[in-house]
């Protein structure tokens, strides 16, 4: 199914020429998110760049009954922003002003466009910071990040998305415009924010953002141990947890994930079996105290190597390594597959040794990355497009690790979103009765089923007392949901 | 409806009749007398008693320990008061996960008295902890001087399972402190005030106990100072767990801050904030009169009292008691206040006018104009046909269709939530 011209030109008179793509070779581009092996072609990609055009294309899906698919950055890796079938994109990226900064408040109101670091940057001049640091920071947006509820190294003290947006303007499916929370906190209501953050798209699209900033602490201090193997690593995060510490992060890596990062941006990491990377911050002489207890469970748990980066350029580049493992994997193998399952942190010494045991059976190097504080793995199994068989390989390996985090009592996502990708695993995780109850409320939001229908819940329910003729939804002929 | 008869056996089937029994004065909701009070023992049991409530059309009013069932507005019916009080152990203390999974009858005293034992706690101040239970602080989003450092208690539940009135009993989130999985339903039920479901259960990250703490005070002369103050303190280096001014009329204002560190993080600590005061000195102080100070509002309420929480920007404190204050000159209102430094507050007023009608609304007005809210927590008998909540704003259709979608019937706590919710 195609987009009729006339549709086409009523777009194009909300947007203008230069914001609607139609051509196939352009669409291209928006045919897929971080995840790329999941493509659809959008019918249509359009370029709102006020909230009043967001709320003109919105009432024109809402009247013809087109699904859309909103999109920020496009850096998801669970394909949020993948489009559905018979659906048009629209691209919040031209919506990336900073509206208003208010310091005696630590608030700043931004449209969903802007970059999660142009926040951090507009107020470090005095001291603040955005506090959510997924490691595309530099290039994905605000938008995005309040749809996957996105988290980052720093979430272990500072909190996710979540945490840190207090208000929402968003054009509901049928082209409405709410506000949602408000710069003061606990406006009277349900917790409507609450339920959008981490909706993944699928009740509406964010306008404007009001967000609160930090202050930064007085000093941050990151210390580097190198342990004989990822278990002794993970005694030591244990035992600093339970010695009543919150760091700002705790990051594990193993050999594999060392040597793909050592390759790519020379961090200078010792080599080892299970690298530790601890950040505290706060007041200095807190900071301090602290860091010595640090260093002594380090030693402790067996760590062979312990260092602190004594600079901010010691920092960085430890930070670097980090946060360029998922592309560093490119230097050691020509493909992988990203997981983002959580655990509760004291599964850790099992299940990690269960994704061993998987992958020597699977015949596929597993490397691993994790923010290990807060459990939250990210297993990147390696494997070669070129070699018949090995991608559905990977694929299987990927999700029986996932089923490895939710018998340990754990989940299927803690800062990737659930989107097209892990749907299916869905139903392992909750119950019938759980995801029906999330789709009701889905239904208040939504009862077209227009945003992102296709995404998170493995069946999407379609909404009794539709307002209308009944008329068989996109989804139910092509036989993708049921009525209930 | 069904025959009262058959309703209170097939209640009694669900919960034995020593589970089930009649009224007694104490447990009208807001003059508002029911016509069971139900005790189920565990979550199936709950469900089902809510269930059969729903089918047979009667209203119900969750209740955990009781102690704000004055929030919110007068209930249009109240039918069968559904009680958590025997729903109450504590399933699972992952310490060492640093999570723990709840029931919903469970008090936050009993709660902390538990996670202790692992030097550990929920990080919330409650009201009245020794009788509120988890479902109640959530269900009313009660919020302490703690949230400063560690949010509220949206940001401290991961998980939760509601009973709805269908009988389903619907989980949402989990037990890991990272999760992004589904909908954050345990945010949309905290603060509902039991209108979508009644939670049963949930489950909280927790933080450590801080070993050593202090607490210290500071007078201004004026609310600008303390107003600049308060700036120049959320302004700085300084890494305290709570922050709170306390005020009435005619009196200087009083602010009081906690710092929970190490021995030499306090010291260096409170000197950081002898640096950042300048000239006003600091006088260590009693923590528990001053953490506690808020439930002092709800006491020796008089015939006239109202108590009120209220949301103000923090950079507007200072001008919220200059209108107080203005009550006070005109209207011969007397105000006392806790207002923490998120913007947070509780306000007691007094008065022995009948003028109060017209200025609680015209106070209201001035907290929405400035995009604050004004919630009435405790009034006068007179003073019930006022609304509780104020203005809920343009997503008040749209939390019309949320509370269609889980509670078609209007089974649960019917008018008591905004907007006739």
């Amino acid at each position: 199914m195609g987009i009729s011209s006339r549709l086409l030109q009523e777009f194009r008179a909300i947007v203008g020429p230069r914001g609607l793509i139609s051509s196939p070779e352009e669409l291209r581009t928006y045919e897929c998110d971080g995840l790329t092996n999941f493509r659809v072609m959008p019918l249509a990609v359009l370029l709102p760049s006020t909230t009043e055009q967001v709320q003109s294309i919105v009432r024109i899906c809402h009247r013809e009954r087109i699904p859309f698919v909103a999109r920020g950055s496009g850096t998801g890796l669970s394909g949020g922003a993948l489009p559905v079938e018979n659906g048009i994109v629209i691209s919040l990226a031209r919506m990336n002003r900073i509206l208003e900064v208010d310091f005696p408040n630590a608030r700043v109101v931004v449209e969903p466009g802007v970059i999660n670091l142009d926040v951090t940057a507009c107020v470090q001049p005095q001291g603040y910071f955005y506090a959510p640091d997924p490691s595309s920071q530099s290039v994905c947006s605000i938008g995005g990040n309040v749809a996957e509820n996105s988290g980052g190294a720093h979430c272990l003290k500072y909190g996710f998305t979540t945490t840190h947006v207090l208000g929402l303007e968003v054009v509901l499916p049928d082209g409405s415009l709410v506000h949602l929370g408000g710069k003061c906190l606990d406006a009277p209501g349900y917790d409507l924010l609450g339920v959008f953050v981490g909706s993944e798209g699928t009740l509406g699209i964010a306008t404007k953002i009001i967000l609160r900033v930090v202050k930064r602490p007085e000093c941050i201090r990151t210390l580097l141990a190198a342990f004989p193997g990822t278990n002794e690593a993970g005694a030591a995060v244990s035992d600093i947890i339970a010695a009543g510490m919150l760091p700002a992060a705790i990051e594990m890596m193993d050999n594999l994930a060392i040597q793909a990062a050592e390759a790519a941006v020379h961090p200078n990491y010792p080599d080892c079996g299970g690298l530790l990377l601890v950040e505290l911050d706060g007041p200095v002489a807190e900071v301090e105290a602290l860091m010595q207890s640090v260093d002594a469970i380090c030693l402790k748990n067996g760590a062979t190597e312990i260092r602190l980066a004594q600079t901010d350029t010691d920092r960085m580049l430890v930070w670097k390594g980090r946060k360029a493992a998922f592309a560093a994997m490119g230097r050691i193998s020509p493909n992988y597959i990203v997981q983002d399952g959580v655990i509760p942190r004291t599964a850790l010494p099992r299940v990690m040794s269960e994704i061993a045991r998987l992958s020597g059976e699977a015949g596929l190097r597993v490397a691993n990355v994790f923010h290990a504080g807060d459990g939250n793995l990210h297993p990147l199994v390696l494997y070669d497009r070129q070699i018949s068989g090995q991608e559905h390989a990977a694929e299987a390996l990927s999700y029986k690790i996932l089923e490895l985090c939710l018998a340990a009592g754990g989940s299927i996502t803690g800062e990737h979103g659930v989107g097209e990708e892990k749907k299916r695993m869905m139903s392992q995780m909750f119950n019938e009765p759980d995801l029906d109850t999330m789709q009701r409320v889905r239904c208040a939001f939504d009862p077209l089923l227009l945003s992102n229908p296709t995404k998170v819940f493995p069946t999407p329910r379609l909404c009794g007392e539709k307002p209308g003729e009944y008329a068989p939804h996109p989804l139910e002929t092509a036989g993708i949901a049921e009525r209930f | 409806m069904l025959e009262t008869q058959s309703i209170r056996e097939e209640l009694a089937a669900i919960v034995g009749t020593a589970n089930l029994r009649a009224p007694v004065a104490q447990d009208a909701v807001l003059g508002v007398v029911p016509q069971f009070i139900v005790e189920p023992e565990t979550e199936k049991q709950l469900a089902a008693a809510l269930s059969c409530a729903n089918n047979a059309g009667l209203a119900v009013i969750p209740r955990g320990g009781g102690t704000k069932m004055e929030w919110g507005n007068r209930p249009k019916r109240a039918d069968l008061i559904l009680s958590t009080s025997r729903l109450n152990r504590i399933i699972e203390h992952a310490w060492a996960d640093l999570t723990v999974t709840v029931e919903a009858g469970c008090t936050l005293q009993a709660l902390q008295s538990a996670l202790a034992t692992h030097g550990q706690r929920l990080a919330f101040d409650g009201l009245w902890p020794e009788r509120a239970t988890i479902g109640g602080v959530l269900s009313t989003n009660d919020s302490g001087a703690l949230r400063l450092r560690f949010g509220s208690l949206r940001d401290l539940i991961i998980g939760v399972t509601i009973a709805l009135p269908d009988g389903t009993l619907a989980s949402s989130g989990g037990k890991v402190v990272k999760n992004v999985a589904g909908y954050d339903l345990p945010k949309l039920a905290t603060g509902a005030l039991g209108t979508l479901g009644v939670i049963t259960r949930a489950v909280f990250r927790l933080h450590p106990l801080c070993p050593n703490s202090r607490t210290v005070a500071f007078f201004a002369t004026n609310w600008d100072e303390m107003q600049s103050k308060l700036h120049a303190i959320q302004d700085s280096k300084l890494a305290h767990s709570a922050f709170q001014i306390r005020a009435a009329a005619g009196k200087v204002p009083e602010a009081n801050l906690m710092f929970e560190a190490t021995e030499a993080g306090l010291s260096a600590q409170t000197a950081c904030l002898r640096t950042v005061l300048g000239a006003t000195s600091i006088s260590e102080t009693s923590s528990l009169e001053v953490w506690r100070a808020r439930e002092n509002l709800f006491a020796n309420l008089q015939e006239h009292s109202v108590v009120a929480k209220i949301s103000v920007l923090p950079s507007e404190i200072a001008k919220t008691v200059q209108w107080l204050d203005g009550l006070h000159t005109s209207a011969h209102i007397s105000w006392q206040a806790i207002i923490q430094a998120t913007g947070i507050g509780f306000l007691r007023l007094d008065a022995d006018a009948s003028t109060l009608p017209k200025e609680l609304t015209a106070l209201r007005a001035q907290f929405e104009r400035n995009s604050g809210s004004f919630v009435l927590l405790h009034r006068p008998e007179f003073l019930r046909s006022l609304d509780a909540w104020g203005d809920p704003g343009d997503a008040l259709p749209l939390m019309r269709a949320v509370k269609h979608r889980l509670d078609g019937k209007n089974t649960l706590n019917p008018g008591r939530f905004v907007g006739g919710i």
